[in-house]
C-alpha cells in the first residue's frame, strides 16, 4: 500500500508538527525572558548609575556587565548588583551615594574603561555629569532648616556655591536670627552623592535621587519673558499697553470709579470715608468714556 | 578486549587497565586544568591584587591592552539597537577569530565555568543509572539563540543576560555571588533529573552560538582508527553530543573519520575513554584512517600506513 507520496507527506507533517512545536515552546519562553528583561529596567530610586551611563533603557542594551568600570573606580565607589540581593539589573554598575558617594574624578576612569560606550564618552568633563540631583528632602530635620549653622553638604560640595548655596532669611521663631537655607541648583549638580553621604543626620535630609523623580520639566512652548527681554534689551511686544497694577484699597482696582468711592453709585457700599484722598489720585490709565 | 555479551564494565575501565589511570583521564583533567587557569586569571586581581586580567567573561581586558568580549553578548547589543563601542568589536572579533580556528565550543568544554557543573551532573546521571529524560531536538538551541535575539531587539535590552548561568557564575565568582550558587544548583538538577546534557547539550544559545562561529574550525578530533573500534560504546557514554560520533566512527571506506559536526566540543573525552586509542586530534584535512596497530583477530586489509 505504501505510495512513493505517502513517506514524503509524511516527512512534511512531521516537519511542520516539529516546526510548530519548537516555535509554539519559543513563543512562551521568549515571552518569559522579554518579561524578565524588561522587569529588570526597574531601577531602584536609591540606585544610582555611573558618570556618563546612558539613560535606563539605553543602558541595559548597551551595558554587558562586565565589571570594567567597577575594577577601575578608585574609590570603590561602583559594585556589580549581585543576583537576588541589590536592586539593579543582576550584574550592572551601580552605586549608593550614603555607603561610597562618587568623588567625580578629572580623568573619569569609569568611562574610560567602558568597552560597550553604555558609559558614554562625550562625557569629558566630571561636572557636567548627571548621575542624580541632591533634592533637601526633608526641612523638617535639616538643622540648617532648624536655624542651626550645620552647613556640612554646603561645605563639602564639589560645586559648592554653584551646586549648593545659603540663602538666608529671617527666622521666625526665634525672630532673631538667620536660617540659611541649603538650596540645590539642579543644573550644577552632578549627583555624586557627597551631601548625603556627609549629611550628619541618622538619615539623610538630602538625597540623590534619579533625575526623573528629582525634576519636573517645562513644556517645550513654555518662554521666560524675562529672560528673554533682558536678552533683546527691550520689551519683547512692541508697543504694548502697561495696563493698571491692583493694588489694594479704594484706588486703581476700582474701574467705576478710579481714584475712589463715589458715593451712592453701588448700593450697597459705605460712604466714602472721610479725607483728601478722594479727586488728588490720577490714573495712568482710564477706561474711554468711563472715568472722569 | 571487548565487551562481550551482557557483561558491563563500567565506562572507561578498560582504558584505565590499558592506558593507565592519567592516560585515560588526560584530556579530562588538562581541561579542568584549563578551565581552573582561566578562571584563576579573572581571580589573581581581587585574590592576589595582581591585576593582568580585568573584567569577567562578557568583556575583559588583559594587561591594559588586550580586549576580549563575548561575541554572542555583542550580537545580542547590535539587535538592542545599540551600536557597541570600538573596544567592544574589537575584543568580540578577536574571540570570533580564536575559536572560528580551533573550534567554538572548545569554549565549552575548556573555559566555561558551567561546564564543571553539568560534566559533575552527567557523571553522577551516569552512576545512577537514571533515565536520560527530556531531549528536545537538538535545534532546540538554535531556535532559543534566535528567540534569545528576537527578544533582545523587542525589549531593547541584552536578554539572555538576565538568566545567563555563564556569566552569572563567572561574575560571581570574581565580584560576588549574590544567590547564583542557587542558579548553579538549578542548572545541576536539570541536568541530572530533567534532561541528560540538557542545558549544555540542548539549552545553551551561547554555546549555540559558539558552535556556529566554529563550524569550519581546523581543530578536529578524528575516528582515526576507527577499524579498530570494538564497540564497547564507552565514548558514546561520555560524548555530551553524542550525535557527532556515529558518522565518523562508523563510516565506511571514503566517509571521512573527521567528526565535522559543529556541535563536538573537542573535550577530548572521547579519546581518553577508548581503550582502542580510536580517536586523536588533528586538523580538518586530515582524512587518513589508520589500521589498527596492535594485533586484532580479524584485521581489516591496512588502508594507510603510519605511526
Amino acid at each position: 500500500m505504501a505510495t512513493p507520496a505517502k513517506p514524503k507527506k509524511i516527512d512534511r507533517r512531521r516537519f511542520l508538527t516539529d516546526t510548530a512545536r519548537m516555535a509554539a515552546g519559543c513563543a512562551v519562553g521568549g515571552s518569559l525572558l522579554a518579561y524578565v528583561a524588561r522587569d529588570a529596567k526597574a531601577l531602584p530610586d536609591q540606585a544610582l548609575r555611573p558618570p556618563g551611563a546612558l539613560a535606563e533603557d539605553d543602558f541595559l542594551a548597551a551595558c554587558v556587565r562586565c565589571g570594567l568600570c567597577v575594577r577601575d573606580c578608585p574609590y570603590d565607589t561602583l559594585v556589580l548588583a549581585e543576583l537576588g540581593q541589590d536592586g539593579p539589573a543582576t550584574g550592572t554598575p551601580y552605586f549608593t551615594a550614603r555607603d561610597i558617594p562618587c568623588e567625580m574624578c578629572d580623568d573619569i576612569p569609569c568611562i574610560a574603561a567602558c568597552p560597550t560606550g553604555a558609559l558614554d564618552k562625550g562625557l569629558t568633563n566630571i561636572e557636567h555629569a548627571q548621575m542624580g540631583t541632591a533634592v533637601l528632602v526633608d526641612q523638617e530635620n535639616c538643622l540648617n532648616f532648624l536655624g542651626l549653622r550645620c552647613d556640612v553638604c554646603y561645605r563639602v560640595c564639589p560645586m559648592i556655591d554653584e551646586a549648593i548655596t545659603l540663602e538666608p532669611r529671617h527666622n521666625e521663631r526665634s525672630g532673631a536670627h538667620a536660617i540659611f537655607e541649603p538650596i540645590v541648583h539642579a543644573e550644577h549638580c552632578t549627583g555624586c552623592g557627597i551631601c548625603e553621604k556627609k549629611c550628619v543626620l541618622p538619615e539623610a535630609a538630602i538625597k540623590v535621587l534619579p533625575v526623573r523623580l528629582a525634576r519636573g520639566t517645562p513644556h517645550e512652548h513654555y518662554r521666560k519673558g524675562w529672560e528673554e527681554k533682558d536678552a533683546k534689551g527691550a520689551p519683547v511686544v512692541e508697543g504694548i499697553i502697561d495696563l493698571p497694577d491692583r493694588l489694594p484699597g479704594p484706588g486703581t482696582d476700582n474701574l467705576a470709579a478710579p481714584g475712589g468711592y463715589i458715593d451712592g453709585l453701588v448700593d450697597g457700599l459705605p460712604a466714602m470715608p472721610k479725607g483728601n484722598f478722594g479727586g488728588s489720585f490720577e490714573p495712568t490709565f482710564k477706561l474711554p468714556g468711563v472715568g472722569q | 578486549m571487548s565487551t562481550n555479551g551482557k557483561v558491563h564494565i563500567p565506562v572507561g575501565q578498560e582504558a584505565v587497565e590499558l592506558k593507565g589511570w592519567y592516560g585515560a583521564h588526560k584530556f579530562l583533567i588538562w581541561r579542568r586544568i584549563s578551565q581552573a587557569f582561566f578562571l584563576f586569571l579573572f581571580l589573581m586581581g581581587p585574590w592576589l591584587g595582581i591585576w593582568w586580567v580585568k573584567g569577567n567573561l562578557a568583556s575583559s581586558l588583559t594587561f591594559d591592552f588586550l580586549p576580549l568580549s563575548d561575541p554572542f553578548i555583542t550580537l545580542q547589543m547590535i539587535f538592542a539597537r545599540h551600536w557597541p563601542g570600538t573596544t567592544a568589536l574589537v575584543g568580540a572579533f578577536l574571540v570570533i577569530l580564536v575559536y572560528a580556528q580551533i573550534g567554538g565550543r572548545v569554549y565549552c568544554s575548556w573555559v566555561c565555568p558551567i561546564n564543571p557543573v553539568t560534566d559533575g551532573a552527567s557523571w553522577l546521571h551516569r552512576k545512577l543509572g537514571i533515565q536520560k529524560g527530556w531531549q528536545p531536538k537538538r535545534s532546540a538551541r538554535i531556535w532559543i539563540l534566535g528567540t534569545v535575539l528576537l527578544v533582545s531587539f523587542a525589549t531593547g535590552t541584552i536578554a539572555w543576560e538576565v538568566i545567563n548561568p555563564i556569566t552569572m557564575l563567572h561574575r560571581g565568582l570574581v565580584f560576588g555571588m549574590g544567590w547564583v550558587w542557587g542558579l548553579v544548583a538549578a542548572i545541576f538538577l536539570f541536568d541530572l533529573f530533567v534532561a541528560r546534557h540538557g542545558w549544555c547539550g540542548h539549552v545553551c544559545p551561547v554555546g549555540a552560538f559558539y558552535g556556529l562561529i566554529g563550524a569550519r574550525s581546523l581543530l578536529r578530533i578524528s575516528a582515526v582508527k576507527r577499524d579498530a573500534c570494538d564497540d564497547c560504546m564507552d565514548c558514546y557514554a561520555v560524548c555530551p553530543e553524542i550525535h557527532v560520533i556515529s558518522p565518523a566512527l562508523k563510516g565506511k571506506g571514503e566517509a571521512t573519520p573527521l567528526i565535522l559536526s559543529p556541535d563536538c566540543t573537542n573535550c577530548g573525552r572521547c579519546i581518553d575513554v577508548c581503550a582502542m586509542d580510536v580517536f586523536a586530534f588533528t586538523n580538518r584535512f586530515d582524512t587518513h584512517v589508520e589500521a589498527p596497530t596492535d594485533a586484532v583477530s580479524d584485521p581489516e586489509p591496512p588502508t594507510q600506513n603510519a605511526a
